[in-house]
């Protein structure tokens, strides 16, 4: 049921908090380096579809294959360790450690996996130069502006070179101004390294980012790709 | 907005006089502007030149002939054709979309498909633009985010009127 050559794939995912389907029924699917945009009004099921993609969130039913393994099936640890290594994320309040530097926030991914202090440094600052906030290197989250901290965001979503990045409304607490410069650096940044991503927004200026959309209502999707 | 799809539209529901055609269409479409019967005999004529009507029958009742208009299969293949066929995305379509809507919940056909069809539509225009705001100078960005926040007006509309269909349908009952 995968779609030929989707790196991750999800189909007929059912998900309920308590009796309110928030899933029902949902499938999707993205390929190596694809910008996908999830779309629908709120409520819809947007969020938790995102989770559910990114091991988040475990289904009541349906599949997940990422790179052809079985989500599914796998254990908690193996799931985190995924994440981990092959994901990352933006959501709407940048959820960087307030305690940390923004420069400390983006190494992170990059010492959990391992990498030395030093050369995590070096390519976190490479990050937020390209993202144009080194100046904000120095600083804790709590002393930059919102869009400042989106595109610190942005940075330790893609420092360690991840194979998809899943974005939750990533927009939704900037000016259109903002929102813009950072749509541009996380797409152009993740076309460049070939990282696919998830962007879920309820915007369509936001959307034209992407490379194609799919619509979620009600907790379900209309993907082409598995259209019958 | 074509008035010849509309009022061959309005024609799927049963055979009328040209009267009551420019009529019903004022009800529904032409509260600011509402159609001249020189514009419905134009149109009728048109129409039956290219087989999308025919006539169903002539009255006379001692006054001028009164021509009963009908749809044929080709009309009605037409109709369907139109209203599956997105709008080229521009500003102030709403007049036409909003007779799209109309016309499918007034046929039976699918209104939400057309809405979504529309979305779509939109949003391909929308990338197109995005794409060359990217590779643009300043000049090229003002001018495409123009157009694109006119076409997100557009889709906000498409989105609300979705969620009203309902709503919509009862009240457009014939
Ligand atoms: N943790 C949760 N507990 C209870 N209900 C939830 C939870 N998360 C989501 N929901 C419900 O599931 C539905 C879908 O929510 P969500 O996925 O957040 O939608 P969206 O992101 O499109 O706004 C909503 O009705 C929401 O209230
Ligand atoms: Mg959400």
């Amino acid at each position: 049921m995968t779609p030929a050559g989707s790196l991750l794939a999800a189909h007929d995912l059912r998900k309920a908090y308590g009796s309110t389907p928030a899933l029902d029924g949902a499938s999707f699917s993205v390929h190596p380096g694809e910008v996908v945009a999830v779309l629908g009004p709120s409520g819809s099921g947007k969020s938790t579809l995102l989770h559910c993609l990114a091991g988040i969130v475990v289904p009541d039913s349906g599949t997940l294959t990422y790179a052809g393994r079985d989500l599914s099936g796998m254990s908690d640890a193996e799931r985190s360790s995924l994440r981990r290594g092959d994901f990352g994320f933006v959501f709407q309040f940048g959820q960087l450690v307030p305690e940390l530097t923004c420069l400390e926030n983006v190494a992170l991914p990059l010492r959990l996996n391992g990498v030395k202090r030093k050369q995590a440094a070096r390519t976190a600052l490479e990050w937020l130069e390209r993202l144009e906030v080194d100046d904000t290197a120095a600083k804790r989250p709590g002393e930059v502006s919102g869009g400042q901290g989106q595109r610190v965001a942005v940075a330790r979503a893609l420092v360690a070179s991840p194979k998809v990045v899943f974005a939750d409304e990533p927009t939704g607490a900037l000016d259109s101004l903002n929102g813009e410069r950072v749509m541009e650096l996380l797409t152009e940044s993740a076309r460049s390294a070939g990282t696919a991503v998830v962007l879920v927004t309820h915007e369509a200026r936001v959307a034209a980012y992407s490379d194609r959309d799919i619509v979620v209502r009600d907790g379900r999707v209309r993907d082409p790709e598995f259209a019958v | 907005m074509s008035i010849g799809h509309t009022l061959l539209g309005l024609l799927e529901s049963g055979p009328r006089h040209g009267y009551d055609l420019k009529r019903t269409f004022d009800e529904k479409f032409g509260h600011d502007r509402p159609l001249h019967y020189g514009q419905v005999y134009a149109t009728m004529s048109r129409l039956l030149k290219n087989g999308l009507v025919e006539v169903d029958g002539v009255e006379s009742d001692g006054g001028p002939e009164r021509k009963r208009y009908a749809i044929t299969d080709a009309g009605i293949t037409d109709v369907g054709a139109w209203l599956s066929r997105p709008e080229k995305p521009e500003p102030y379509l709403q007049s036409t979309l909003y007779a799209k809507v109309v016309l499918a919940l007034l046929t039976g056909r699918s209104a939400s498909g057309l809405l979504d069809a529309q979305r779509s539509e939109h949003l391909r225009l929308m990338r197109v633009l995005t794409d060359r705001k990217r590779k643009g100078d300043l000049a090229d960005q003002l001018i495409c985010d123009y157009a694109l926040f006119h076409l997100e007006a557009d889709l906000r509309w498409l989105e609300l009127t979705g969620a009203r269909l309902d709503q919509l349908a009862e009240v457009i009952a014939p």
